[in-house]
């Protein structure tokens, strides 16, 4: 059944189909305000994946300490692993 | 196909029935007192991320109102006050009202949760459950105490604005919480006192169908001294500054006055004049709430700008 372009239903509909387009538009513009902001805040974007990732590890040594020298063979690199395998 | 029901019907919901659905009044008053529990809050919240948590607030408020009139749309037929409430009225379904108040109720607990944090939301979702659940579903329609622990879920927006600000609670924010919370009984029983036959017919036990007027009278007076000397305690105590102390000073006086007034009238002089001292009391319980969280913003704002 086709309906004509001008059946009353549209009419009665109008109103509820107009709000609730607008909201949802609304609701997206918001969410994407909301997103600028928290990223120009420097929020933490990303959760934990199935695997650690170092960014994401709490920081354990004291800001401001010496780096070990580079020959030091036992010295850990900080900071993220070089180079993680592609998924 | 030749039958389509959907094209037959006399009466579409519009989308102002929906927002009806919602208590955009009571809306007003959570969005406010949840304002001022974020503004009062000692940590600066910013601007667009404490817009969209007042409004995942108040949207969480109006699920539970819609929660409310699904479960409640057999008494609101009975009442006068809420005849002509969507449900009830037969603007939108029962169905209809179940699902906005479900959905909603999801959705702004999680888009909170995005916009402040954990704690706000899980208090949000609380005081829906509290509302929709333990008040409506349960004390409603089983204890005339129903409005005094009813009170709690209205109660819950300062602490929820204020958990969105710092992550957290404090004895500031449960202050606010106990100012709404002493203030709901003798503002809804004075309701309860001239709209008259609408809870007995409907069936509802309050006050003034369980143990009557003069009872009702009684308790108007004692929730309204009780509620003076918090509101003025907590001012003396620290709650807001000088601003709050002044206004709940002042308040809480002509309050308690015309909570003597109600207290000493008898039924047929309240009958003789339409419940006007009745009427008035309930008028001026409003703006006394909305005045003290005025007073606390002000004192706020005052003390943000560096004038204490």
């Amino acid at each position: 059944m086709a309906f004509a372009r001008n059946h009353d239903l549209h009419k009665r509909r109008l109103s509820l189909n107009v709000g609730v387009s607008l909201t949802l538009g609304g609701l997206v513009v918001l969410l994407f305000v909301l997103t600028m902001v928290k990223i120009s805040r420097g929020s933490l974007m990303e959760g934990y994946d199935y695997r650690p990732r170092a960014s994401l590890l709490p920081v354990t040594e004291p800001i401001g300490r010496p780096a070990a020298p580079a020959s030091d063979p036992a010295a850990e690199p900080a900071g993220e692993p070089a180079a993680e395998p592609a998924n | 196909m030749t039958d389509f029901s959907a094209t037959d019907r006399a009466y579409d919901a519009r989308f102002g029935d929906y927002v009806q659905l919602l208590k955009p009044r009571v809306m007003s008053l959570v969005v406010f007192t949840a304002l001022v529990g974020m503004m009062v809050a000692p940590a600066p919240v910013h601007p667009v991320l404490g817009f969209a948590a007042i409004l995942f607030i108040a949207l969480g408020a109006g699920a539970s109102g819609a929660l409310n009139m699904w479960w409640d749309a057999d008494i609101d037929r009975v009442m006068r006050r809420t005849a002509r409430r969507p449900v009830p009225s037969g603007r939108v379904s029962a169905e209809a009202a179940l699902a906005l108040g479900v959905g909603l109720s999801g959705l702004s607990v999680v888009l909170l949760s995005i916009a402040a944090n954990w704690v706000a939301a899980g208090l949000l979702a609380f005081t829906i459950f509290f509302y929709a659940v333990i008040y409506t579903m349960g004390l409603k329609r089983l204890t005339p105490q129903n409005i005094v622990i009813g009170g709690a879920a209205g109660a819950f927006p300062p602490v929820i604005g204020w958990a969105a600000a710092t992550g957290g609670t404090s004895l500031e924010a449960w202050a606010m919480f106990a100012l709404i919370f002493l203030w709901t009984p003798p503002h809804f029983w004075a309701l309860a006192l001239y709209i008259k036959e609408d809870y007995h017919r409907a069936g509802v036990p309050m006050l003034t169908v369980t143990h009557g007027r003069p009872a009702t009278r009684t308790h108007i007076l004692a929730y309204s001294a009780i509620l003076a000397v918090f509101a003025v305690g907590a001012g003396l105590a620290g709650l807001g500054g000088p601003i709050y102390l002044v206004t709940a000073l002042a308040l809480n006086a002509v309050f308690l006055a015309g909570a003597i007034r109600i207290w000493r009238r008898a039924e047929a002089e309240a009958e003789a004049d339409y419940y006007a001292a009745e009427k008035r009391f309930f008028g001026f319980s409003i703006l006394y709430l909305f005045l003290h969280f005025g007073a606390l913003l002000a004192d706020a704002t005052l003390l943000r700008a560096g004038m204490y």
